[in-house]
């Protein structure tokens, strides 16, 4: 049998908090997390809202050293430290203090983008021809990797260090990727994360795009709106989340937690084939990814109890919930409860995927299915094909055992993985 | 007057000493790199602070000839007699 793993840490970085409790408590309460920002504007922005962690130097002084401070420009690289930092801590692990790395623990951070307000900084000082003046850390806070260079370092950690990139479908992605790896006996646990900068530079070209609500600028809380027949865009949001993966041989010789166990999962792409293009899904291939991910879990489709969608509030909500429909072979009152948490934090990007299989993860332990946010009004073209009742808008108490999650991205990417709650018998 | 630059260049350089080094062992005759274990890609960051104290310009030749805290001081002192 192959080797089963799980997760036993977690931590966030998010615009509805930073630690697990005030994050699960807002997911439970229905907070919003969307804020009008001024900045967005004075620069002219047709939707000025979004969806930003709010960190205060106290916090930053807990995580980074006065040295690592100066000249710290990078949100994500701040949000993936503080989230990936917190989920090493909360699986029980510590700084690795021997000379020697620890060979089998390994970092997974993606991101879409990093360190965008450091990059312009830098662009400025090149242009003025002071390239010279640009600093040890341009680099570090610039590249892809590194929240992974970072977070390896600081825990010593010997295993694969790298970064993905998969759009919006690079949290869950990487979840995957790392339940490949510790499957595959290549490593015991990896610190899997995604991060998304904060900002008008990277808000701007969705803006640009105009798929974001313009409309709720003065009535932010209610812009986001998954699921929503007034749905009109998916409202920018950013942070980080991290999950400490792990062989189950390990978790349990440790003697720590056990949040829940990775079933299996499935990441595949539409080629911009068949009605898929660079911004919009081909519908095989999302039902493809979803039918692919159950049958590695080892599951049938009617044991799914919840499904968090990607559904980020735009109008191809009720497309999406069609093709989790056609690849589940489920509908009506069939169909298993959904939510979304774009609705409380808005779309985080390329943190979306952690931070949401966070919140779908937190409903094993809590016991609950959390609430979705401004549903009340269901689109009629999704409460044609699911019961209503399956879209709660208040928090239901419920024990799942089975929760999937997927996440989807520009280029044409997709992600579904299959969590269940931990059980020795399996 | 040099002994007042001293005192400013060992602030300049205290945030950049590791954990286990302690400002009182910032000497003249320090090493930045083999001594006081500076991490050598924050030497340029050191380069950076000393311009912005002293409002100097330093040269790669100074940069490279710049190893201990008493090459640091006697460059600085160079370029701020050829500024008046």
């Amino acid at each position: 049998m192959d080797r089963r793993v799980v997760i036993t840490g977690m931590g966030v970085c998010s615009p509805i908090g930073n630690d697990l409790e005030r994050f699960s408590k807002a997911l439970q309460d229905g907070i919003s997390g969307i804020r009008f920002h001024p900045e967005l504007a004075e620069l002219k922005f047709g939707c000025q809202i979004a969806g930003k962690p709010v960190i205060n130097n106290n916090l930053l002084n807990n995580y980074f050293t006065p040295l690592e401070l100066r000249n710290l420009n990078a949100t994500g690289l701040i949000y993936g430290v503080i989230a990936g930092c917190d989920a090493w801590n909360d699986a029980g692990l510590s700084v690795h203090q021997e000379d020697e790395p620890d060979w089998d623990s390994g970092i997974l951070f993606g991101a879409g983008i990093l360190g965008v307000d450091k990059f312009r900084e830098a662009i400025y000082k090149v242009d003025q021809q002071e390239v010279r003046r640009l600093g040890s850390t341009t680099v570090i806070q610039t590249m892809a990797s590194g929240i992974s260079a970072y977070l390896g370092g600081r825990m010593g950690c010997g295993n694969q260090v790298t970064t993905n990139s998969s759009a919006c479908t690079t949290g869950t992605e990487g979840l995957i990727m790392a339940y490949d790896r510790i499957q595959a006996g290549k490593a015991e646990r990896i610190l899997v994360g995604s991060a998304s900068d904060s900002g008008p530079y990277v808000w701007g070209g969705f803006d640009a795009m105009r798929i974001l609500p313009r409309k709720y600028n003065s009535d932010p809380e209610k812009a986001s709106r998954p699921m929503s027949a007034t749905a009109s865009g998916f409202v920018p949001g950013s942070g980080a989340g991290a999950l400490v993966v792990e062989s189950l041989e390990s978790a349990l010789s440790r003697g720590v937690r056990i949040y829940a166990e990775i079933l299996g999962g499935f990441v595949n792409s539409g080629g911009h084939r068949s009605g898929g293009s660079m911004t919009s899904p081909n519908s095989t291939a999302v039902q493809r990814c979803i039918g692919q991910a159950v049958h590695s879990a080892g599951i049938k489709a009617e044991s799914i109890d919840v499904i968090n969608g990607h559904l980020t509030a735009t109008s191809k909500d009720a497309v999406e919930i069609q093709n989790w429909s056609a690849a589940l072979g489920l509908k009506g009152a069939d169909f298993p409860f959904i939510n979304a948490f774009k609705g409380h934090m808005g779309h985080c990007l390329a943190a979306s995927g952690s931070l949401e299989s966070i919140g779908a993860i937190l409903q094993f332990r809590d016991q609950q299915i959390f609430a979705n946010v401004n549903c009340e009004d269901l689109h009629p073209e999704i409460s044609k094909i699911i019961a209503s009742e399956k879209v709660p808008i208040q928090s239901l108490p419920y024990s799942p055992k089975i929760i999937a999650k997927a996440s989807f991205g520009f280029g044409d990417v997709n992600a579904c993985i299959i969590f269940s709650d931990y059980n020795a018998q399996r | 007057m040099p002994s007042d630059h001293y005192t400013q260049l060992q602030e300049i350089i205290k945030p950049y000493l590791p954990e286990d080094v302690s400002v009182s062992e910032i000497k003249e005759e320090s090493h930045f790199i083999n001594e006081l274990n500076i991490n050598s890609a924050n030497l340029v960051d050191i380069i950076l602070d000393v311009e912005d104290a002293f409002d100097i310009v330093l040269e790669n030749e100074d940069m490279e000839k710049m190893q201990t805290v008493s090459d640091a001081l006697a460059i600085i002192n160079a370029k701020l007699e050829g500024k008046d």
